[in-house]
Formats: C-alpha cells, sequence, structure tokens
C-alpha cells in the first residue's frame, strides 16, 4: 500500500530522519495559512502517488505570499498527469507546502527487499534527483547496492560502505549513519515494500534532509499497522478496483474491451495474454480465487458489467475442489441475478465438466460455450471485432 | 520413482482442525496420503477423524515421526508454524498459506538456510502432487496421471491444474508435480525442482510455468542450460501485465523494467527451452517433444 509524502514524512520525524518544516492542507485557504508559518520561499507540493509530479506541473516554488496563493489555486483541484499516472492523470486533493533549505549536493537513497538474496538492500547514488532507472541505465557505475541481512540488522560496516560509496564529506557523516539507521528501522518495523528518498539532499552548512519521501507498506502485512490502514487515501483507488476489493476479489482494470473472469491469478494472467494473441485487448485482470464460488462469480459479473468498455466476456474457470457442475450453476444463477445483457463465452474445464455444459447449455441463456481456452478466445475475439 | 514425496511420506497438518485444515487433510487421506498427525495448539488430545492431534510440532514429531508437514493456518502465524517445523527437522515443510509478509519470509529464508536437511515449498502454493502414491496441499484430487515421464513445476496453482490436464489428455503421466508458490520469496525455486527431475530416472521430461516477477526463471534458464540432461517445454504467463501491478500473487510484478514476461522468454529460448506460445497447447507441445 502506497502512502502519500506528508504521511511518510510523519514516519521519517518519528525515525528521526531529518525533513524541512511543512504544513498539509486541502484547501486554498489551509494551504495559505500552513504557508504563513512557514518561512518564504516554499516549494508547493501536490500529494497524489504518482512520481514524476514536478514535470506534471505539480510542484511549484513559491518565494511570495501571493504565489503562494495562485500556486494553491493551480494545483489543487487539477488534474495531474504524470508518466507513471496514466494519460488520465489524478485529481490533486491535498497539497504539501514546504520550507526550502540551501542545497549544496543532491543524492538517491533506497530500501527495498530483495526477493533472490532474502536482504533489505540499500540502493544509493550520487546521481540524486534524476530518474534512478535511467541512472541504473546508462551509468551503473554510479550505483551502489548494499545487502543487509536481518538477521543481523544493520551495522557499522554497512553504514560505511554507503557512506564512503556516495564520497559523504566528513562532516555529515555522523549525521548520515544516524539517517541509514532510523531508515533501516522504519522500513523493518513497517514491514516496508520500498523506501525512496530522491532527493536526499545534503545542505550548504553539512546536515541531511529527505526532501522528498515515497513509501510502499507490504498489503500482506497491514494487519499488524494499523497506523498505515489509517493513511488510506481512497481518493487513489480505482472506483472498480476498491468495489472489486470489498468482494475479495482481486481485479485490476485495463483498456481493452474483453471482460474475463477466471480463478486463480496465474491462469488469469495467461487467459489476458490468449486474449491478446488473438488480437483482442483485455478489459480487466480478474482472479475470483482459486476456490471460486457461485457468490464469488455473481460479484465477479457486477464488476465486469459495471465497467462500460467491456464488448463481451470470457469466463475461463479451471474446475478442481469446487466441480464444474457447482460452478456453472453459479454462473447461470449470477447470470440471471445481474440481467446479463452482454454476450459471454464459456470455457471450463476439469472436475464434472460434462455435466457443467448441459448445465449451460439448458439454462436458457446466450452463453456460448467453448471447447478449449484457444476456441474461447477466438470466439470472443469475434464478438468484439 | 518421483521427487519429493511418495507412499513413505508420513504427513503431519499443521492448523489440522481449522476448517481448510480439516477439509484439505481430508483430502490428502482420501488420495492415499498417510497422514499421521496433526497439530493445533490448545487442541492436543484431540482427533481428527482419528488422526491424532498435538499441541506442538516437536510433541507430533516424537510420537509419529512424520518426515513431511503440510501448513493451513492464517497468514500472520504461518511464518512462526514454518519455523517451528524447521526446528523439529521435518524433511519437507510445505505451505499452502497466502498473504504472509515478506519480511516474515525474509526471516525464515535466513534460518532455513542453516538448516540444509529441510526443504521448504511454497508459501502461497498449492502443494505437491506425485500421482497415484501421495499428494500434500490443496491440488484437486481428479488431477493427474500415475507413472510419468513428465515432471511439473510451476508458480501458479490454476496453472499447474491446467498444465496436468493437458498433459493426462495427451496421454502423458506426471512423476511429480510441484507448485513452488507465487510468493516473491519462497523455500523451493525452479532450480531445485529441475535439480531433482534431472536425477529422477524416471522423469524424461520437464514443464516448467513461469510467470512476470523476480528473475527465478532466468536463473533457472541458465541452470538448464548448463546441467539438465532432460528436455524442458517452457510457458511464461503475464505478457500483457501492466507494470507496476501486481498481478493476484505477491510476487507477479513487473517493476523498475526487471521481471517483464519478455526477458523470461528470451531466456528459455537461448537456454534451448521448448517455449510455448500458448497456453492452450502446452500439453500437444509436451507430447512433440517427448
Amino acid at each position: 500500500m502506497k502512502i502519500h509524502e506528508y504521511q511518510a514524512k510523519e514516519l521519517f520525524r518519528k525515525y528521526k530522519v531529518p525533513t524541512l518544516a511543512n504544513g498539509v492542507a486541502t484547501t486554498v485557504d489551509g494551504i495559505i495559512a500552513e504557508a504563513a508559518k512557514l518561512k518564504l520561499p516554499v516549494a508547493v507540493k501536490a500529494q497524489i502517488h504518482a512520481g514524476g509530479r514536478g514535470k506534471g506541473g505539480g510542484v511549484k516554488l513559491a518565494k511570495t505570499a501571493e504565489e503562494v496563493k495562485k500556486y494553491a489555486n493551480e494545483i489543487l483541484g487539477m488534474t495531474l498527469v504524470t508518466k507513471q499516472t496514466g494519460p488520465e492523470g489524478r485529481l490533486v486533493k491535498t497539497v504539501l507546502v514546504e520550507e526550502g533549505c540551501n542545497i549544496a549536493k543532491e543524492l538517491y537513497l533506497s530500501f527495498i527487499p530483495d526477493r533472490a538474496t532474502s536482504t533489505v538492500t540499500i540502493i544509493a547514488s550520487e546521481a540524486g534527483g534524476m530518474d534512478i532507472e535511467d541512472v541504473a541505465a546508462n551509468t551503473p557505475e554510479k550505483i551502489i547496492k548494499v545487502q543487509i541481512n536481518p538477521t543481523t540488522g544493520i551495522k557499522g560496516f554497512h553504514l560505511n560502505q554507503v557512506a564512503f560509496g556516495l564520497n559523504m564529506p566528513k562532516e555529515v557523516l555522523k549525521e548520515f549513519a544516524g539517517v541509514l539507521r532510523g531508515l533501516y528501522q522504519l522500513f523493518i518495523d513497517y514491514d516496508c515494500s520500498m523506501v525512496e528518498i530522491n532527493p536526499l539532499v545534503i545542505t550548504g552548512d553539512n546536515h541531511i534532509i529527505a526532501l522528498d519521501a515515497k513509501l510502499d507498506v507490504d498489503s500482506n502485512s497491514l494487519f499488524r499497522h494499523p497506523d498505515i490502514v489509517a493513511f488510506h487515501d481512497p481518493n487513489e483507488d480505482d472506483p472498480l478496483e476498491a468495489a472489486a476489493a470489498k468482494f475479495n476479489l482481486n481485479y485490476i482494470n485495463l483498456d481493452g474491451n474483453v471482460g474475463n473472469m477466471v480463478n486463480g491469478a496465474g491462469l488469469a494472467m495467461a487467459t489476458m495474454d490468449i486474449i491478446k494473441q488473438v488480437g483482442a485487448e483485455p478489459a480487466n485482470f480478474l482472479d475470483v480465487g482459486g476456490g471460486a464460488d457461485a457468490e464469488m462469480v455473481e460479484n465477479g459479473f457486477k464488476i465486469i458489467l459495471s465497467d462500460k468498455k467491456v464488448k463481451g466476456i470470457l469466463i475461463n474457470i479451471f474446475g478442481g475442489i469446487l466441480r464444474c457442475d457447482v460452478l456453472a450453476q453459479g454462473v447461470v444463477q449470477a447470470a440471471k441475478a445481474v440481467n446479463l445483457n452482454i454476450p459471454v463465452v464459456v470455457r471450463m474445464e476439469g472436475t464434472n465438466v460434462e455435466e457443467g455444459r448441459r448445465i449451460l447449455k439448458e439454462s436458457g441463456l446466450t452463453l456460448i460455450t467453448a471447447k478449449n481456452l484457444a476456441d474461447a478466445a477466438e470466439k470472443v475475439a469475434e464478438i468484439v471485432k | 520413482m518421483s521427487v519429493f514425496l511418495d507412499k513413505n511420506t508420513r504427513l503431519l497438518v499443521q492448523g489440522i482442525t481449522g476448517k481448510e485444515g480439516q477439509f484439505h487433510t481430508r483430502q490428502c487421506v482420501a488420495y492415499g496420503t498417510n497422514v499421521v498427525a496433526g497439530m493445533t495448539p490448545g487442541k492436543g488430545g484431540q482427533k481428527m477423524d482419528g488422526i491424532p492431534v498435538y499441541n506442538s510440532v516437536r510433541e507430533a514429531a516424537e510420537a509419529t515421526k512424520p518426515n513431511a508437514s503440510m501448513i493451513l493456518v492464517p497468514p500472520p502465524f504461518a511464518a512462526d508454524a514454518i519455523i517451528e517445523a524447521i526446528d523439529s527437522d521435518i524433511a519437507l515443510i510445505v505451505c499452502i498459506t497466502e498473504g504472509i509478509p515478506v519480511m516474515d519470509m525474509m526471516r525464515v529464508k535466513n534460518y532455513l538456510a542453516q538448516k540444509p536437511q529441510c526443504r521448504l515449498v511454497g508459501p502461497n502454493c498449492p502443494g505437491l502432487m506425485t500421482p497415484g502414491e501421495c499428494k500434500i496441499g490443496i491440488m484437486p484430487n481428479s488431477m493427474g496421471k500415475a507413472g510419468g515421464p513428465v515432471g511439473v513445476i510451476s508458480r501458479s496453482g490454476t496453472l499447474t491444474y491446467e498444465v496436468m490436464h493437458q498433459l493426462t489428455e495427451v496421454g502423458l503421466g506426471q512423476t511429480t508435480c510441484i507448485g513452488i508458490g507465487g510468493d516473491p520469496i519462497n523455500g523451493t525455486n525452479f532450480i531445485d525442482c529441475l535439480t531433482a527431475f534431472n536425477d529422477d530416472p524416471e522423469t524424461k521430461a520437464v514443464v516448467m510455468v513461469g510467470e512476470i516477477g523476480g528473475n527465478a526463471e532466468e536463473d533457472a534458464c541458465a541452470f538448464i542450460k548448463a546441467n539438465m540432461d532432460i528436455p524442458v517445454v517452457g510457458f511464461i504467463a503475464g505478457l500483457t501485465a501492466p507494470p507496476g501491478r501486481r498481478m493476484g500473487h505477491a510476487g507477479a510484478i513487473v517493476s523498475g523494467g526487471k521481471g517483464t514476461a519478455e526477458a523470461k522468454i528470451e531466456a528459455m529460448k537461448a537456454a534451448g527451452v521448448h517455449h510455448c506460445d500458448n497456453l492452450g497447447k502446452i500439453g500437444e507441445l509436451a507430447k512433440k517433444v517427448f
């Protein structure tokens, strides 16, 4: 689960990672009032869960109170489009105002879990303020990686590797070590899947400041982090995805027009791939779970049908422990309950498949039965053409 | 022959008295698996369908000498359950549970490294099946055809069933089918399974099903190129997955341009793996290759 910059900075302060004085508001008057408590100039920063805000016009430097008002009006309520939001952009509802500082050097610093080595990996670079993926691609020698085994935790030599790798001036070493220790502890305590600061700056008077903050918490760990759950911002949710989450469905909204409903994440991905292979585009990813039942299928239908792009639906269910006949009954019952008015192709395989197909056929519904996966994809592609 | 489990497997079920635990224990018993014990803290002394239940893995291990454990406990307690099984030197630990925090698995994995006598499969996996002999996990009992000659390895549950079904349809049996799980950090990986299949005299070919995220498939391909004596058929799910989104499985995510299906398919082709670009035809391709 992603959180906003201002929320991440709250956590930073808790772990003694230095940030600048700031304030958050959701109205223009509020922004002006928060800015009035700070020293000018201030940065006016849109709070959305996407990178590239500066380039998209969501971050401005205000030198006067008039400029604060001007930028607050511009940024609040704007639809901010960045390379991470997609073309539809994101509506800005919250704004952070923050004091400036005298920047001597910009660095990049992040913590991520490394799946191959089961360590917490620090990635750091002197090329701060830039897109780290570009730095990695063009000048990989400028990237330092230090791996920390969580059973030992962060040690002095880890700190040295990062600090010397970044050519840190002597004067800031102690403060920098504190920042690294604080961020490591925050990372562990909050089950982070990413903490990124770009840029982390060294000021003219040799202090370290986290100018930006990006933080992502492992969704599987939320049961033990009620304070992170409280940070949830519904404004950032895709409405269909939020509705699906309420039904415990794994749903991702995509751009195509073939809705699909599958049991199992791997099979769902493979089904999307096969739809594309026959020249159509999937409208979504929807995994109703390996043990899907009639109610899950009905909820799945509801979500797919509320996506107005959908012109045809492909259901691909591999009946295992839950038998095909039971699933077929579920599909029929759900189709009747939701007043289905879009062509549906059903591919069903597994235990009791003949009985399942018979139920679909005799349901009186215009369900199109496919004999295998390839056939199903072609049939649905034909419908949406 | 088979790998990891067979008719001599003696299974302990951790979390046997829960709803899932009871259901899947009964399914395993119905399949023919020898379930020797169950454990649920606080339920020691009870019986589940005649299977003795213990308060701890240690007690169960001393009393019934299991050589495998199946873990069906909720995510907040699952990492502890794995560590408890490792502590009792259970040889094969299969964790079905989905939703274990990555940080917990990181600690488990580092602890597991100190115990080479233990193998963990999963978490977030459907388990393993040696058709006709033994099943540990939640794979449907109707799946699979005994006698080999194909070994199956997959990160996804339903894709494992799909592959087993198609192999059976074209007349190819399976030695052992292994779901290694969809989490970013798991116990047994592709290379462990490939090594075991390569050493198994009855496994004559392997079907390997990967998906986006991480680079386990790329590592496996390097291994295949250098070491495998038997043919490998491969499939990768997620060509159409948008970057930065978790596709159901916690581990199935393309991030920072890494873990793409394209890169994995390239690696397969470069390693001489028979790559199948159409999931519907994986059985046919395996037949042809075999």
